[in-house]
């Protein structure tokens, strides 16, 4: 997938004053997952955040290192955005420890959160101020002066592509145009690690191939990116490791391709009967596919050699009306691991 | 809590050295661009229409009738306790909807709590531009009295801090009770069950010994009389020094006890 072509004008021409350029702190990883060898920039242990009665995250265990893009996997109440929450240090924890930037964030709070940036879920930005008053406005809390936050603007601006609508009120934006302004507003502080929840939920594909394209050159710079999402091709385009979270704890982490590997097959063989129901075919493919699984419309059968099973369905003498040998994707590992029943 | 510069902090940041909650300060001072001048014109435009309709219109009645309430005109007598109810109007006005905007509807105290800020600035940020607010709506208030004719004392300056402190004692309070709240429905009981009738009986209109004995007690427990009988007092010029302490100091416990029971509300509130 390739996000719609762009004006060639490179985000910040002048100058590249992303923490991570600076050669001292930045760490070239040799392959993307080897999170052993990466300074860790958050570090869980036994996390734990409840509200009241209820858990919302339910010990996990995760090191996020340095240059990482991180994704947090799950359906709606999988306790991402609590996870969220607790690393940008504006959650406490409620059990377990947490280390963010090498510093606790019950103590730290304040030096924490002036290194990090933080995309929320739903927007906090002044819909009564225009464009560029958001991002001076913010620079303001990180103390920042006035006119390093004004030459920032313009780079993050053009970066995001709204240097057009730098006057207008946020109002008149659209939902794409608002989500990328708030991601600009959170790089205003230069930020070592971005934390983005949920950063494309209601978006137009347009909207979300150009955030994609954005997110990925921030972590080509170096910024270490942390991202909840529900969207498989978010993850599996974006994120170096992944948890699958589920009722508050992981199901499953690691790369996408090492999760597919690990939980589905190679190839999905889909089989659609037209009037015939799906489960009174089901019996007669006993034993011809590693896993198989009887959806309402159609029937999926997990095998590495998705050709060889079709053949052999057919050689069964069962003729679908349509068939589709396709690759496994993330969305095959995720509904596995975390059903196909809906939770609300 | 002064901010201390740890070593995570790069040499090379560009900082200003602003404390935390003057930067949430900041964001308040900002967002009145957009609204000064409306605000601004209410603020000349109400107490000059009040002090012309009641002070002279419905005074020239009094007087006539009277002679003196408490000793003077009844312009004279009404402008300081105007300009206390403004104060309390003003201040219940800025400590309602705007909190419940920043949690709720607009969510910039969300915002700001992603930054370096605390819950403790972005209480104290707010505050402090309240403050601010209150100070100029009781300065104009005053410059007009003056060109009214009413101030009857030199110390009738200090009205302003005195107004202000009449301001607080409810705006501080009202914040807290504010970021309690789930909707806004709180806001229109306190309006009709607490503003309201504070305005009319707490010795703005009238002296609260007109009132009948038991109704007098219960005025004079309330923070506007106190407001009311301070300012008055700067402005005519007889206020003793005793009842001024307890008048003061009656507004500040309001302001000092609010602020913790605010603290509180905005942490419950806003750290989940």
């Amino acid at each position: 997938m390739r996000p719609p072509s762009q004006p060639s004008s490179e985000p910040f021409p002048r100058q590249l004053t992303w923490p991570t350029v600076d050669p001292s702190n930045t760490f070239e990883a040799p392959t993307r997952a080897l999170p052993g060898s990466r300074e860790p920039l958050v570090v869980a242990r036994g996390l734990v955040k409840r509200f009241g009665g209820v858990v919302a995250v339910d010990g996990i265990d995760f090191t996020i290192g340095r240059g990482e893009s991180y994704g947090f996997l799950g359906p709606n109440g999988a306790g991402k955005t609590s996870t969220m929450r607790m690393i940008a240090c504006m959650s406490p924890i409620s059990a377990g420890t947490l280390q963010v930037l090498g510093r606790a964030p019950d103590r730290e709070g304040p030096e924490i959160r002036r290194r990090i940036g933080l995309v929320p879920q739903e927007d906090t930005l002044d819909l009564e101020l225009t464009v560029l008053d958001n991002l001076l406005v913010y620079g303001r809390y990180f103390d920042l002066p006035r006119h390093v936050v004004r030459e920032r603007a313009d780079e993050l601006l053009d970066f995001v592509q709204l240097n057009e609508r730098a006057r207008d009120k946020v109002d008149s934006l659209s939902g794409g145009m608002k989500r990328r302004l708030t991601i600009a507003r959170a790089l205003v502080s230069e930020p070592e690690l971005l934390i983005l929840d949920e950063p494309t939920t209601g978006l137009d594909p347009q909207a979300r191939h150009l955030l994609w394209d954005r997110l990925y050159r921030l972590k080509r710079r170096g910024v270490t990116l942390v991202i909840t999402t529900h969207y498989m091709d978010e993850a599996e385009q974006l994120c170096d490791r992944l948890a699958v979270m589920d009722r508050g704890r992981f199901a499953a982490e690691g790369a996408p391709q090492e999760l597919i590997a690990r939980y589905s097959t190679r190839e999905v063989v889909e089989l659609r009967f037209g009037e015939t129901e799906p489960a009174e075919v089901a019996p007669r493919l006993d034993g011809i596919a590693v896993r198989r699984e009887i959806l309402p419309d159609r029937i999926l059968l997990y095998s590495d050699e998705g050709d060889a099973t079709l053949e052999q369905v057919h050689r069964l003498g069962l003729t679908p009306e349509s068939t589709l040998v396709r690759r496994s994707s993330l969305e095959d590992v995720f509904l596995h691991l975390t059903g196909r029943t809906l939770v609300d | 809590m002064g901010e201390t510069v740890s070593e995570l902090e790069r040499a090379d940041e560009p900082r200003v050295g602003t404390p935390r909650w003057l930067r949430s300060l900041a964001y308040w001072a900002y967002q009145y661009k957009r609204t000064w001048r409306g605000s601004l014109t209410t603020s000349f435009l109400y107490p000059v229409l009040y002090l012309a309709a009641l002070g002279v219109g419905l005074g020239s009645l009094v007087d006539h009738h009277v002679h003196a309430v408490s000793g003077v005109t009844y312009l004279d007598f009404l402008a300081p306790g105007l300009l206390a109810s403004t104060a309390m109007q003003v201040g219940a006005n800025e400590s309602t909807y705007p909190v419940m905007d920043a949690i709720k509807w607009g969510r910039t105290y969300f915002a700001m709590l992603a930054t370096p800020l605390t819950v403790k600035d972005v209480v104290r940020g707010h505050l402090a531009w309240i403050t601010l607010r209150l100070a100029t709506v009781c300065a104009i208030y005053l410059a007009i009295m003056d060109a009214f004719g009413t101030l009857r004392s030199g110390l009738a300056v200090l009205a302003v801090p005195a107004g202000v402190l009449t301001g607080l004692a409810f705006v501080v309070p009202i914040a807290a009770f504010a970021a309690a709240q789930e909707s806004d429905r709180g806001f229109s009981t306190l309006y009709r069950l607490g503003l309201i009738p504070l305005f009319l009986f707490s010795g703005t209109f009238f002296p609260v010994t007109q009132l009948p004995r038991w109704l007098q007690i219960v005025a004079e427990a309330t923070p506007l009389y106190h407001g009311v009988a301070l300012c008055r007092g700067f402005v005519l010029g007889d206020l003793g020094f005793t009842a001024g302490l307890v008048h003061a100091a009656y507004l500040v416990a309001l302001v000092a006890a609010g602020y913790l029971l605010a603290v509180r509300s905005y942490r419950k509130r806003l750290v989940i």
